[in-house]
């Protein structure tokens, strides 16, 4: 702040306040200090006023907020430059809440820091604190099941896009992750799609009616196999999912299929790496144990 | 006691007085923040918004979003470990108008960018039960069939330059081409992508 606004905001406020004791003491001035039967002299409607002083109590209340004001200007930061003498701002407020918080925290971070993942997943504390980071963090796209949507995988399963091993679950976690499944239809036609769809569906013991599953397994051969593997189970390195499981992330009807398959897909999970190692630990156990509750 | 009774007889002069009253808060309390750099000055990195950001932003205040979404980060602890960094006056000095909001029915919206995928966006925005069961938010299918056509994108841009967000002429002369045929939806989802993603502890 400049010199010049510190200057401008002091004068007004010092007036502001200067002006209004001055109002309030020459209204006063000249007034009776005895309550009265005498009127003041106008008459609207028939009500008339009495002459009466301003009743101390109020008269006082005034006095103390003023008095209060010139405190408050005192120990806050109000007057321009003047920091206060609190030397408050609402940044170091900020600051010691967090750190008061850093400091209860610490400790259970650094207890569970130091166990493997598998351990902290059996864990009933450490499960409620990876719960409740789930809930703010996961839950919006995760859902608050962790069962996931269209689109969106199911974390409490055993089939993993990309690995349920607990380093490859923090791995997902810090980076994030992106899928590349190609348009395909340009490719290998309206009538490639329809086998191959179907051929798909069949690997999960599914009937399609009217597709030719010999064309579409042969293209499938063709251009499926590189990331999805010569049976179909994926690729955890590519996170291409395992096609015999049924379990299906974008819905397993023909026309789903076809759809997939047609325009491709491109799931995306962000990065958290914002959230800390810590918490990132606690949240990699707290998936970790959703698929193995049976453990416990 | 005889200005007094001049004051209240006098009601020209009686506002007068009170406005003269009244405008010390505003005074002292307002007019220094226009002059100072922390509200003045863009923080490092700011850009102005895309030509198809900035129609997304017109589809967020046509739809009410700000209603129900604040876009104001307070620096409390419970609000950063949620939200992210706390919102500064150098993120907004380019928004015109201000969208902070000033309620909560949905989370706060200030850095929402990047923290979602566009796949999950466009399933919320149109089904907002898809994704999230427990969601009351209304649905917005519409958003996915119209299509903007641009026509006033360059005259948006003009007049947002006009109040000082730098824009180029290669920005405006471009801004139509950029938007012509965007779905609202895809708008919509740039200009949520890019919210608080300039300052960010992410």
């Amino acid at each position: 702040m400049t010199n010049f606004w510190s200057g401008y905001i002091v004068v007004l406020t010092l007036t502001c306040l200067g002006l209004i004791l001055w109002l309030l003491l020459a209204t006063r001035k000249g007034q009776r200090s005895e309550q009265t039967d005498e009127k003041v002299g106008h008459s609207f409607d028939g009500i008339e006023e009495y002459d009466n002083p301003l009743p101390r109590w109020w008269f006082v209340l005034f006095i103390s907020t003023m008095v209060f004001g010139a405190f408050y200007l005192f120990l806050y930061p109000g007057l321009g430059k003047w920091e206060g003498y609190l030397e408050w701002t609402s940044i170091k407020e900020y600051q010691a809440e967090v750190a008061k918080a850093e400091e209860q925290f610490a400790p259970i971070f650094a207890r569970y820091r130091e166990m493997p993942v598998e351990e902290v997943a059996k864990d009933r504390d450490a499960t409620r604190i990876g719960q409740r980071l789930f809930a703010t963090n996961c839950s919006v796209c995760h859902g608050s099941d962790a069962r996931g949507a269209f689109g969106f995988p199911n974390l409490t399963d055993d089939d993993w896009l990309y690995g349920g091993e607990p380093e490859t679950i923090k791995t997902t976690l810090r980076g994030g992750r992106q899928a590349a499944m190609p348009a395909w239809l340009g490719v290998i036609g309206e009538s490639g799609v329809r086998n191959v769809a179907g051929y798909v569906r069949s690997l999960s013991g599914m009937e399609t009616e009217n597709v030719d599953l010999t064309a579409g397994a042969e293209t499938f051969k063709n251009t499926c196999v590189a990331c999805h593997g010569a049976d179909g189970k994926g690729n955890h390195q590519m996170g291409a999912p395992n096609l015999t499981d049924d379990v299906w992330l974008y819905g397993s009807s023909f026309l789903q299929v076809q759809q997939t398959l047609r325009y491709g897909r491109n799931g995306h999970m962000p990065s958290q790496a914002h959230l800390g190692e810590d918490k990132i630990h606690m949240l990699a156990s707290y998936i970790y144990s959703l698929s193995h509750k049976d453990e416990k | 006691m005889k200005m007094h009774e001049t004051v209240e007889k006098n009601l020209g002069l009686m506002v007068v007085l009170m406005v003269v009253a009244i405008s010390f808060g505003g005074l002292v309390q307002i007019v220094p923040l226009f002059f100072q750099p922390e509200t003045t000055q863009p923080v490092e990195g700011l850009r102005p918004y895309t030509a198809v950001e900035l129609e997304g932003r017109d589809l967020y205040i046509r739809e009410g979003c700000v209603s129900c979404h604040s876009q104001m980060i307070r620096p409390f602890r419970a609000e950063t470990e949620r939200y992210g960094h706390y919102s500064v006056a150098g993120e907004s000095v380019w928004e015109h108008p201000f969208l902070w909001g000033s309620k909560r029915t949905g989370p706060d919206l200030a850095r929402v960018g990047k923290r979602y995928s566009d796949d999950w966006h466009r399933a919320h925005l149109i089904n907002p039960r898809d994704v999230v069961p427990e969601s009351k938010m209304p649905a917005f299918p519409w958003l996915q069939d119209n299509v903007l056509d641009g026509e006033y994108t360059a005259k948006k841009m003009e007049v947002l330059r006009g109040l000082g967000v730098p824009y180029t002429d290669e920005d405006i002369a471009g801004a139509q081409e950029a938007v012509e045929g965007v779905a609202e939806i895809d708008a919509l989802i740039a200009y949520l992508q890019h919210l608080g993603t300039v300052l960010s502890d992410r």
